[in-house]
């Protein structure tokens, strides 16, 4: 503790968002990215192959499936994920990918809600992302909530008292305990990490990141996650979307 | 599938990394060469084990012992090898697998995945149908353990 | 469910050796670790993998706790003739799923 803290506390060199963007595959060991590379070894696919079979399973009183609106997948669903979050015109409030499948799963299908986190929802987001796998994200940055997620960014928090900025744009690349910081962009979710052995979703990681500082994380729905999810999306514009991504 | 496993004292692990510098990780109950040593003799009977032949590829720096990529190859024909056998000896149980090869096997060669409690040595033994043992071991360096406690 | 890919060729060479791929979704819970609560979780792992060409058989593995959640295996396969490659595989739960994918052999 006495050692590490001064590292991360007493420097407060300000660096700003990064310019040279680096994907977090660019910071993960060479068998982490060679686990990604290969989509019949990346355990992500598992969720992707259930978002697929999702795709097309009638759900709710209208025996609505997601391809009876929006067909065939690989057509209509190609390049969605680079343009999320976007300002919903309904709401005109960030609106993320995910909700926008729950809404459309509650609202359009009349189906019950699937659970955050559950094999279905991570499976659906997987397959939707995976048709925008290599296309640079590019988030419509002009509205005010880019500001305001920067804000939350750069805020500190938690017993430890430390913003997302203070790790993951001054100190970038710094190793400690052997761990890498990454920049911490959203490009490759919902993700497999080795430390979940499982897929997660962008909530899940921002929910590890405020825990770790030893802050009460955001609800997975409220418009702190959503600004903070828009903030990074612009943050990381040009970096190409990797969902199924695989990270430690 | 898989999507939210119960978790236990893992949440959190690599922030308390950073923070702690490693002090924090639970003490788990661990196999030792000396088991090791007692199944593989339990394995081979009365023969010797030579080095060399089998090979065993590991990364000797890993990132998170939750999944270590291993590949485990013979340097024999086709039909040569009858068998391969993983140890781990400093894991919960020092068994990681057994495999058979049919008829019908290709190359003496596997790919996995495996999971390492903590720094420590691994060891891979081949049993060949002419009856010869052969062994490789490859020491290694964990900075995340595996999440078994 | 458990899901499982299988990745093989659709088409090999006579007796050339090839590559068999399979990932299968499953937590391996390893029977060591404790929840919130502090209660040990069960054990829960895939302990036996056969592959079978035909009746034939081609690899065979036990598996054990320290196997990674989502399991991951190479092997390598030969034959000499077309037909039908499965895998069967049974878990701490006595489930045995089967998965095959047809080969043909030129
Ligand atoms: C009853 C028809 C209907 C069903 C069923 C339906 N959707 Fe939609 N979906 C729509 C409409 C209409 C829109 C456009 C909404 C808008 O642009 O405001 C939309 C928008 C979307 C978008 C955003 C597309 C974009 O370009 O921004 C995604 C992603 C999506 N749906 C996914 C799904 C998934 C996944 C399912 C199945 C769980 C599903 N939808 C089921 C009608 C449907
Ligand atoms: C103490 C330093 C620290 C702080 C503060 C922190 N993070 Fe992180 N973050 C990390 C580390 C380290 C990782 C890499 C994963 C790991 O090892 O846990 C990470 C990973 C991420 C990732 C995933 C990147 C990828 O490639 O998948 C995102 C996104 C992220 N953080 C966002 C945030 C946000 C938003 C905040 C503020 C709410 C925040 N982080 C606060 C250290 C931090």
């Amino acid at each position: 503790m006495k050692r590490l803290l001064p590292l991360l506390l007493l420097c407060s060199i300000a660096a700003g968002p990064p310019v040279d963007l680096r994907s977090g595959y660019d910071d993960a060991s060479a068998e982490t990215r060679a686990m990604q590379d290969d989509d019949g070894g990346n355990p992500g696919f598992l969720w992707v192959r259930e978002g697929e079979a999702q795709w097309s399973q009638p759900a709710g009183p209208l025996g609505k499936s997601c391809a009876s609106c929006h067909g065939d997948a690989t057509v209509s669903m190609r390049g969605v994920a680079a343009r999320y979050p976007l300002i919903d015109k309904a709401t005109n409030r960030p609106m993320t990918l995910d909700r926008r499948i729950g809404e459309c799963r509650t609202d359009r299908q009349q189906a019950e809600a699937l659970p955050p986190e559950s094999d279905a929802a991570l499976g659906l987001a997987a397959y939707v992302g995976l048709q925008s796998r290599g296309m640079p994200l590019n988030v419509d940055a002009d509205n005010p909530f880019v500001a305001a997620g920067r804000r939350l960014f750069e805020t500190r928090m938690g017993q430890l008292n430390l913003s997302c900025a203070q790790c993951h744009d001054d100190r970038a690349g710094m190793k400690l305990a052997g761990a890498v910081i990454p920049q911490g962009h959203p490009n490759g979710y919902p993700e497999y990490r080795l430390e979940w052995q499982a897929m997660g979703s962008l909530n899940r990681r921002l929910r590890n990141c405020m825990v770790g500082v030893r802050a009460e994380p955001f609800p997975p729905d409220s418009p702190e996650m959503a600004a903070l999810a828009l903030y990074l999306a612009v943050r990381a514009k040009g970096l190409k979307v990797e969902t199924p991504a695989v990270r430690p | 599938m898989t999507g939210l496993p119960p978790r236990g004292a893992c949440v959190g692990r690599r922030f308390l990394l950073i923070a702690a510098a490693g002090t924090l990780l639970p003490a788990i109950a661990a196999a030792s060469p000396v088991q090791v040593a007692v199944l593989i003799r339990r394995l081979i009977g009365d023969a010797t084990v030579s080095e060399g032949r089998v090979k065993l590829d590991l990364p000797v720096l890993v990132e998170n012992g939750n999944t270590v990529a291993m590949t485990v190859s013979v340097d024999a024909p086709i039909g040569a090898v009858h068998s391969l056998h993983i140890f781990a000896e400093a894991n919960p149980l020092p068994e990681v697998l057994h495999a058979t090869f049919g008829p019908r096997a290709g190359v003496p060669r596997i790919q996995t995945r495996i999971r390492l409690a903590t720094s420590q040595t691994v060891v891979a033994i081949a049993r060949m149908r002419d009856g010869t043992f052969w062994q490789d071991s490859v020491e290694l360096l964990v900075t995340l353990a595996a999440c078994i406690d | 469910m458990v899901r499982v890919l299988l990745n093989v060729p659709k088409q090999v060479r006579k007796g050339e050796p090839f590559d068999v791929k399979l990932l299968i979704s499953h937590p391996m819970e390893s029977g060591q670790r404790r929840d919130a609560m502090g209660l040990a979780i069960p054990r829960d792992i895939v302990r036996r993998l056969v592959c079978t060409f035909d009746t034939e058989e081609v690899f065979g593995m036990d598996l054990f706790p320290a196997i990674a959640a989502n399991p991951f295996l190479v092997f390598s396969a030969q034959i000499e003739r077309s037909g039908t490659l499965s895998i069967m595989f049974t878990d701490d739960h006595g489930v045995v799923q089967t998965e095959t994918a047809a080969v043909e052999a030129v």
